[in-house]
Parts: structure tokens; sequence; C-alpha cells
């Protein structure tokens, strides 16, 4: 069964990947689409059995391989509870998407290649949820990073988008140079590399310290803080989340898919996964808080002036990313795991819903050039307004659920931190409201803005596109209403059995008393957040532009997105290509060379001119010192008669 | 099959010269006939060396650290002997020294075409060396090996070469002359110490602390530069840039493992205490060696040569991992060295493939070839994944392999190879967004054609042992195993002992002196 769910998506892109081509668009489509449907299926098999019997914890051997010394590691799945959640996460966005780009892609030249790696990544990240072990977790982390790398560049011949895909694998490799030295860390303290030897160990290891760079640690603060680097790489947190913006140069589905639902989630999961260690190393969790909340606060600013409608959607994932992790630093590991799970399906609504958006426009991205579109598409704007309300919090709706126990969780925890964490995510709470409801009013109402030719052509996605939507906003509408009691209520003991840390009295039992203006406070900031924008972009329509004129500072700041990209410009890009321009002529060019062949072949230019042909006559050189070296040898054995 | 099997060394040797025979008896007034029978010679004796070497592969017990495949017999008196045999650390380096011969050959197939028979009967002889060099049992045999295996290579960049090669292959030669002048005379001095030629011998002799060092030395000067570690690289760029598309492949695919073969064979065993003394210099320079070359190798704009200087830094990868002197760091530079070979091969092979089309390595001439070449795109990226070491493809296990040695020896190392994690995908990325992805827009480019169904046949097999190594590399790590722990065991703990009782001692004299 595991296999199937796992290898299916495998099967699909091996061969629509080889065969694609004499398969045609149609069969391919139909293939990995079919394959991904199966493996969705299954996933919700296995994750009924775990709510209707408890989790269960037991680990499938696939394949040796490596054995090197003590170390060792196989390929196998580690089956619990919150592989569960990710493989029914994973499998249904996924499947959906699928069917989706049958659509959207339809006018694309290109359909099997880009099944082909709708499918490898999907592959790739069950690999990844379901590791049992550090380096097969790696190998799941690095395959959906190429895949994303592939399909961030899927239209290739367009600069920008292969721009932006280097840039998304290379800042994830500064992200894994952090996971993988908490490898190397977690196998010298452990002696292993398989999650369930460690976690099992972990309490015995708690005043453990390490030496790392010279300096001494507490020995699992400082394998959480290197893991949790690599999960800031992935999910876009704080520092490293530049390449998440420029991602969006991909096709749509793909950003839905794995830019909001999926592989940016994987961070997150990773935090959970080692929520076993976690719990021994307070100050890492710290981090995890600071570092969160910064992002949750940090991107949804600059969601607030961005223009491109899949940019906005792109901020607001990676904020509500940081709404997760802090979830997770604080402690309430079920609650952000929880928002991992409503949020991919609201989050993936919405990108899916501008890509309805987009299509419908000619492909026009930028808002200010849109309008209206209400008229067009109303079952999109419909199904946005759906997403709107469960990103931002409306009662009873997904993100009700999720986002409010984490904000409670912020507020409940004593945790250093944790009141920073509070403020924040209620002041973004305010921001993500405005900046989703000016994306739908100025999508969806007013004045159509663009030219008369895009008017004309402007049309309701078809079915193909519009069913995936419906059932995604039927899991935005329900997923918080029907599975809260699961991840973060009563039930959730048996629901988690073990697969995070959860224990009765702890920060989710807590944030459960917590009454009054601080449980209500995000649900107000959602109200005021609405207001405004409607002010602001559906009354006062020449508001937005006097207030940005008369704070053209912030503004330009904002609209800058804090001016990272220029800053990591000016202190890595250039100064790697001026560097290496320096090495290469003056280094190896003007010093080793000069000091090296080039002078040594000055001094003997006379004897070498004389040479009729020098490559013939460097030749006789060095077959002469061979053959003097093997006379000198001969003669020693012998002059000295060794070798008897 | 049994006279086969315990002459199967030298049968494999003496194959590539049967093949030069009768290239040599192939004369002809029909220049076209003759070439046509001496590529059909060259590929037939390539292939039947090659299976013969999978016989060796299956032939060989890994369950013992001791030379298989051994054949002896007294050659030069009594002090040398021809002497021949395998152990973990040799065999899979003469499979892949086998594997590689015939795909240099079908990839010369049509590009060659002056003086083919000479140049054939180069790459024959080449063969015959490199096996010989990684079988070599007698020390003196090992030299006139190693060094012979360097006067084809010569001819090879020398005649077959580029508009620079003269200067390239003058550079070879100079930088290699003085690393083996340094080898030869430490090599005298020990077989008059030992009074042996005898490889296995030689590795039991334990040669006084002091002398070790200079051995030590003299034996890095030869090995540091085929390897190439920093600073004594600068040959390697402009030899590979040079050389035809097969001398590259066999230049990096082979001839750099020579070094880091060295220094299994002959540094670690026979000079252990020098080489625990010494490993600050070897992580000082293979640190140094990844991030600069990395650096350089990003604004290179010749294909072969950022290809070339990918080459260095990921040679100070193995390096590094057997200086560590543990398990994890020497099985993974071995498997990082086979990785190498056949993923920088084929990054060579894939760039002989457009040079033949346009005639320049230049790669702004380039771009946008995923759209009229889709399998060279393809076959392209699995090889520069491969090259950014992504889990699933061989460079992964060595190089994750070599970082958990490097991190159990010290987090520094770690710390500081891990960075060429991140520039090696910088500088392979930008290589493949300016030869791959991006507009046509040049005119020449549009016009160039998908793989040939001859360049086909030679690219998917590496493909295919990528993924082999990746998924599945026990059989590559299996042989290898217990080798490297004998190794370990016999030779490298006991020297770490005793450097350990030395610091001991030390720290006692200086505690009793301060008293």
């Amino acid at each position: 069964m595991f296999h199937a769910i796992v290898f299916m998506p495998l099967i699909g892109f091996l061969v629509v990947g080889m065969f694609g081509r004499s398969l045609g668009d149609r069969a391919s489509q139909i293939i990995t689409s079919g394959l991904v449907t199966v493996s969705a299926i299954l996933s919700w098999m296995v994750f009924v059995d775990v709510i209707m019997g408890g989790g269960t914890n037991s680990s499938v051997a696939v394949l040796e391989w490596v054995r090197s010394g003590a170390l060792e590691f196989n390929w196998a799945f580690k089956i619990d509870t919150l592989t569960a959640v990710m493989l029914v996460v994973v499998n249904s966005v996924s499947a959906l998407v699928h069917w989706y780009s049958v659509g959207y892609m339809s006018h694309d030249p290109d359909n099997p290649r880009f099944f082909a790696y709708l499918s490898l990544f999907t592959f790739a990240m069950l690999m990844l949820v379901t590791a049992d072990n550090l380096i097969q977790m790696f190998f799941g982390w690095e395959g959906v990073g190429l895949a994303s790398y592939l399909l961030i560049g899927f239209w290739y011949k367009k600069p920008s988008a292969n721009a932006a895909a280097i840039k998304a694998f290379v800042v994830n490799r500064v992200g894994d140079f952090g996971f993988g030295l908490g490898i190397f860390a977690c196998f010298v303290l452990f002696g292993t590399v398989e999650l369930d030897a460690i976690f099992a160990n972990a309490e015995g290891m708690k005043d453990m310290t390490i030496m790392f760079l010279g300096t001494e640690w507490h020995a699992l603060t400082i394998i959480c803080i290197l893991l949790f680097i690599g999960a800031m790489g992935k999910s876009a947190q704080f520092g490293l989340h530049t390449w998440l913006p420029d991602a969006m140069e991909g096709p749509t589905p793909v950003s839905a898919l794995i830019h909001a639902a999926t592989m940016v989630t994987a961070g997150v999961f990773l935090v959970a996964r080692f929520s076993p260690v976690f719990q021994f190393a307070p100050d890492a969790m710290v981090l995890v808080t600071i570092v969160g909340a910064t992002t949750a606060f940090f991107a949804a600013s600059v969601g607030l002036v961005q223009n491109d409608i899949k940019r906005v959607i792109a901020y607001s994932t990676c904020s509500q990313l940081g709404y997760m992790f802090f979830a997770l630093g604080v402690g309430a590991f079920g609650a952000g795991i929880f928002h991992l799970f409503t949020h991919a399906f609201f989050k993936a609504l919405l990108f899916l819903g501008a890509g309805s958006v987009i299509h419908a426009m000619s492909n026009e991205q930028d808002m200010r050039k849109m309008g209206g579109v209400w008229k067009y598409a109303k079952v999109t704007a419909v199904l946005m307004i759906i997403g709107n309300l469960a990103l931002t919090g409306f009662p009873f709706m997904a993100g009700f659920y999720s986002k409010d126990a984490i904000i409670e969780a912020a507020y409940a925890s004593h945790a250093y931190g944790s009141n920073y964490a509070y403020i924040f995510a209620v002041i973004a709470a305010l921001m993500t409201s405005f900046y989703s409801w000016r994306l739908t009013f100025m999508t969806f109402f007013g004045e159509c803005r663009a030219d008369k030719h895009v008017q004309d052509h402007a049309h309701e996605s078809g079915s193909a596109m519009l069913i995936p939507l419906v059932l995604l906003a039927v899991g935005a509408v329900f997923a918080g209403y029907v599975f809260a009691p699961y991840f973060i209520g009563e039930l959730r003991f048996e629901f988690w059995n073990g697969a995070v840390v959860t224990s009765p009295g702890d920060i989710i039992d807590e944030a459960h008393h917590v009454h009054g203006a601080a449980k209500w406070a995000p649900t107000f900031m959602m109200v005021l957040g609405f207001v405004l924008a409607w002010w602001m972009y559906g009354r006062k329509t020449d508001l937005p532009q006097k207030l940005a004129e008369t704070f053209d500072g912030l503004y330009q700041f904002l609209l800058n997105k804090w001016y990272f990209d220029e800053l990591y410009d000016f202190l890595f890009v250039r100064p790697a290509f001026a560097i290496g321009r320096f090495l290469w002529k003056r280094g190896d060019g003007q010093t080793i060379d000069g000091l090296g062949p080039d002078g040594v072949s000055s001094l003997v230019r006379n004897i070498a001119a004389r040479m009729r042909t020098l490559q013939t006559g460097l030749l006789y050189h060095y077959a002469f010192a061979m053959l003097v070296g093997v006379a000198v040898a001969v003669t020693w054995f012998m002059v000295t008669g060794s070798g008897h | 099959m049994d006279f086969i099997q315990s002459h199967l060394l030298t049968i494999m040797m003496l194959t590539p010269l049967i093949g030069v025979f009768f290239i040599m008896l192939v004369n002809h007034p029909d220049q076209a006939l003759v070439n046509r029978n001496v590529r059909h010679v060259s590929l037939l004796v390539t292939m039947v060396t090659f299976i013969l070497s999978l016989l060796l592969w299956a032939g060989f017990d890994g369950s013992t650290a001791d030379f298989q495949f051994v054949e002896k017999y007294k050659w030069f008196g009594d002090g040398i002997s021809y002497y021949v045999g395998v152990d973990g650390i040799s065999v899979l380096f003469i499979v892949l020294s086998a594997f590689l011969m015939p795909i240099c050959i079908l990839a010369s197939w049509e590009t060659i075409q002056k003086r083919l028979k000479e140049y054939m009967i180069a790459f024959l002889v080449l063969e015959t060396l490199m096996i010989g060099v990684f079988s070599s049992l007698d020390i003196f045999l090992f030299y006139l090996f190693f060094e012979g295996g360097l006067i084809p290579m010569f001819l090879i960049i020398g005649v077959w070469g580029g508009a620079e090669r003269i200067y390239a292959s003058y550079k070879f030669f100079l930088y290699t002359l003085l690393g083996s002048v340094l080898m030869l005379v430490a090599m005298l001095y020990m077989i008059g110490e030992a009074g042996t030629t005898d490889i296995p011998l030689l590795m039991e002799y334990q040669f006084d602390p002091g002398v070790q060092k200079l051995l030590w030395l003299a034996f890095f000067a030869s090995f540091a530069v085929k390897m190439p570690m920093w600073p004594v690289h600068t040959w390697l760029p402009d030899a590979h840039v040079q050389a035809p598309t097969a001398g590259s492949v066999i230049l990096a695919g082979v001839l750099l493992k020579m070094g880091g073969y060295g220094f299994l064979r002959f540094s670690l065993p026979m000079f252990p205490d020098a080489t625990v003394e010494f490993t600050w210099l070897i992580f000082g320079l293979s640190v140094i060696a990844i991030i600069y070359t990395s650096l350089v190798a990003l604004v290179q704009e010749d294909m072969k040569k950022l290809i070339a200087y990918s080459s260095v830094a990921h040679m100070g990868f193995v390096t590094i991992g057997i200086f560590v002197l543990n398990t994890n760091g020497i099985e993974g530079s071995i498997f990082q060295m086979l990785s190498h070979g056949v993923v920088s091969g084929a990054l060579f092979l894939c760039v002989g493939v457009v040079y033949d089309r346009l005639h320049t390595r230049e790669i702004s001439r380039f771009g946008g070839l995923a759209t009229n070449m889709k399998k060279y795109a393809i076959l392209w990226m699995i090889f520069t994944m491969a090259s950014v070491g992504l889990p699933g493809t061989s460079g992964f296990v060595g190089e994750v392999l070599v970082l958990f040695g490097a991190y159990q020896f010290s987090s520094w190392l770690a710390f500081g190879a891990a960075f060429g994690v991140i520039l090696g995908a910088a500088y392979m990325l930008y290589l493949t967004r300016r030869l791959i992805f991006g507009d046509l827009t040049h005119e020449e480019t549009r016009e160039m054609k998908d793989l040939s169904l001859r360049e086909y046949t030679i690219l998917l097999p590496l493909a295919a042992v990528v993924f082999w190594m990746g998924i599945y590399p026990a059989s590559f790590l299996d042989p290898i195993r217990v080798s490297v722990d004998n190794l370990i065991v016999t030779h490298l703990d006991p020297a770490l002992e005793r450097a350990e009782n030395r610091d001991a001692d030390a720290a006692e004299q200086i505690a009793a002196h301060q008293e």
C-alpha cells in the first residue's frame, strides 16, 4: 500500500518523462493525473484508518542504500500520523493540481514535460514525508528542490524564469548547508541517522554538549538550530525567503502545489518531525518562534503593496509559514501542523483561483490592469472569496480554527519570545485581512482597467479548472471544523500517538483557556482589515495613491521588499563574481603561472627556441628523464645489491 | 576459464596491445577503409577488455583484504619483478578505466580524421598502462606505468589538441616532471632502505618517522600535481581545453584518480606517521581548492575550463576524505573518485557534442539548446545534477560520506568543505542556464541537431551508472569495505595512537619542566 502511494507518481514521471512525446498530450495528462489520483485515494484511506483506529508507528523497508563503517541508512518508509497527514495533503493537492493543469496548460506545447515534472515533484515530496532516516529526508528535500527548479524555469526561454530558478536552488542550498551540518552533528551525537533511534535517545542526550566550530554547545540546541536553518531555506523564512516571490515565474499550478501547499511546508514538517528533539532544546525553540513571528510580520507588510496578484499570494504564503513556525516554537506542534493542513486547501484554492483570473485576463498578472472581473468570472470570484474568508479566519472556516489556535498558543505561552510572537501575529492578522481584500477589490470589483482587447476576450474558466477549485473550497470551508478535534482537540493524544509531542496540560490545553480580548483580537483585526480595504479600494479609490505619495519612503521600502535582493546582490552575488575573476586572473594567471611554469619557461626560452618542433622535443625530454630514472634505478640495484 | 581467471590482469593488459599489433598491420591505399578497420579493431579490443574487467569485478572476493588475481614473475634479476594483483582499493579503478575506454573510442569515431592509426594506438597503449598503474604490486613497475602513462597522454594533447596545445602540453610536462623526479628519488631510497621493491612488503616495513616525512613530501609532490591540488592545478584547465574530447575524458576520468590512488596505496600505509603529521597541510590546501576553484569556475567563459576547475574542487573533497583517516572519509573518497570519473567524463563528452557542431567552447555562443536538442538537454541535466551532488545520483554518496568523515574529524573541516556544495550548485546551474536554457538567439545554434544515435549510445550507459551508483551504491561499496578497514586498522590507527602518545608525552614533559 505504502509502496503504491509513493511509487505511483514516480511511475507516472518515468513513463511520461521518457515516452511523453510519442504518447501525446492527452495520454500524458491522463497517466500522470490518474496515478497521482490513485495515490491520493489510498492516502485518504490511510488517513481515515489513523482517525478511526488511532495512529500507527511502523517502518517499511524498501532497499539497502549505504553502509559505511558505523554509518548505515536504507531506503525505507516511516509511517505514523504525521506521515499520514502529509500524505493526504501532498497527494490531494497534487491530484487536484494535476487535473486543473489539464485545463490551465492546454495551450502549452510542452504538456508531457510539465506533467512529468509535476509527478516527479510529487514523488520527491512523498519520499521526504515518508523518510525514516535523515538522509532519505535529504533525498526528498533536494528532490523537491530539483523539481521546483525545473518547474520555476519551465518556460525556460524567459530570462527572468531562469534567474528565479537558479536563485531558488542556490538559496535553498544555503539552507541545506545548515541541514547537512545538522545531520552530521546528529550522527556524531547519536551514532545513527535513523529517526526512531534518534527520538528514542533524545532525552538521554539532553545534558550533553558537543564542540561545534571551536565552541562548546548544548548538543541538542546546536543540532536543532542547524536543522532549522535548513527548514528556513525550504520554507522561505526571514533571511532565506528571497527566492519564494521570484518563484512565481513558474506556471500558476506550480505555485499552488509547490510554493503554497506542499514543498514550502517541508521546513515546518521537519521541525514538527523533530519535535521529540526540539522539546529538549528550548533555546532553539525560541529561535524558531522569533524567526517565525518576524517572517509573519515582514512578509505580510510587503504583501500590502504588491501589485502582481501572484506575488501578493506568495508573500501571504511566506507570512502564513511564519505563523506555523512560531506555533512550533512555542510548543504547539499539533497546531502548527493543523495550520499546515488547512492552509494547503485555502492557499492552493487562492493560487488556482488567481490562475483562473490570469487566464480570464489573457495572462495579465498586474492587478492595476484588472478590476471588474466579477462580471466575467463569477464562480472564480465566489471561490476566491471563500479562500479569503478561510485565510483571514472568518468564524467556522478552516483558518479560524488553525490560525486562532496558533495565536492563542502564543498568548498563553510563557516562553521567551512568545509575547513578541503574539503581538506580531495580531498585527500580521490585520495586514493579512487587508491585503486579501485589497486583492479581491482590485481584481473583481470596480471598473475594469484592462484594455478593450483583453476585456473582449475575458471569460470564465472551463470545468476542468473549476471542479478542482470547488473541491479545494470544500476543504477550505470544512477542514477546520471537522478535523480540529483530532489535531488540537480532545482526541489529539490518540490521533497523534506520539508522532508529534503533545501531552495533557501542554500549551494547546492552555491555549483553549484563553478568553476575552486576547482571544477575539485576531477576529477584530480581520474585520478591521476588511473595512480598511473596502474603504481604500472600494470607496475612496484615490486614497492609496495619496498615501503612497505622502509616505513615499515607507512605500518604497515595502514595495522593494525591504531591499533584501539589493542587499544580497551587494553582499554575496557581486563579490563572488569579483573574487572569482580576481582569483582567476591574478591568482592562477599572474601569481601561480607567473612564478611557476611561465616563469620557468622564460628562463629556458633560449633552449626551447632551438627546438624545431616543441611538442616532440618535449616528449623526448620527458622520455629521456624517465629513462635516466630507470637507468639510475638499475644502477642502484647493481651497486647496492639490494633487492635480495 | 581457470587460465583466464588466474592471469586475468595480464590478459587485460595484453588485450589492448594485441589491438595495437593488428592496427599496425592494417595497411591499404584506401585511407577510408584503413580508418574503418582501425576504429573497429579499437572498439572490439576495448570492449573485450571491459568485459574482462567485469569478470574481475565479479570474481573479486570482497571479504578479504588480501591481494587477489596475483601474478608474480622475476623480471630484472632478483630486484624487480612483474608482480600484479588487486585489492578493494584498486579493483574498481580498473573497472572504471576499462569502462571509459570503449566510450572514448566511440567519442572519437568521427571527430578524429588526422593520423587516426596513431591516435588509436596511443589510446590503447594508454589503457594498458592505466590498468598497470592500478594493479602493480612492485613499486618499480608502478613507477614505469605511472610515468609511462603520461607519454601517450602527452601525445594526445600535443598532436590532436587545439590551437594552444603546445603551451598546454608543455605546462603539463613541467609540473609532472617536477613531481616525478622527487618521487623517483624517494622510491630509490625506500628500495635501498627496505631492501625490496615489493609493495605489500613495503607496506609492512616501518620507516623511521623522521625519514617518513621526507618520503611523504616527495610522494606528495607527485600525487598533488596529479590530483591536482591547489596551487599546482593550473596545468589542468589548459590541458583539458586543448585536449580532444576523449583525451579529456580519460584525463579527468582516470588520470586524476592516480593521485588519490597513490595516496591510498603509498602515503597512507607506508608513511602513516608522516600522514598523521601532515593532515593539516592537506586540509588547508583542499579547503582552499574547493572554495577558490569554485569561485574561479563561476566566472569562466570556456565550458571545458569551467568543468576542469570544478574537477579541482571535487578532488578537494577526495583529498579531504582520504586524510580524515576514518572509514566514512576513505570509502567516500574512493566512491567520489569513481563517481567523478563517470560524471566529469560524461560532462566532457557533452561539451564535445556541442563542440563538434559549432567548433567553439565559448559559453556565450550557445543558449536555448533545450529547444532543439531535447535529448541532449535531459542528459546534460542528469550529469549536472550528479555533479552538484543531488541525492539519488552518484555524486551525492561520495560527497556525503566524505562530509560525514570530515565532520567526525572536525566540524570546521566539514564547514569549510560544505561551501563547495553551495558554490557547486551556483556555477553548474549558471552554466546550464547559459547553455541549454534561454531563447535560441544565435543563428548557428538553431541549426544544431540533437544527439545522433552514436552520441546517445555513448551517454546513456553513463547516465545509467550515475543512477545505479546513487540508488544502490552497495555494489561499489561492498568490494571496497574490507580493504579500507584493513588499511585503517593495521596502519592508520596505530599511527594515530603513536601520535597521541607523543603528544601526551610532550605535554607531560612540559608539565614536568614547568614544575
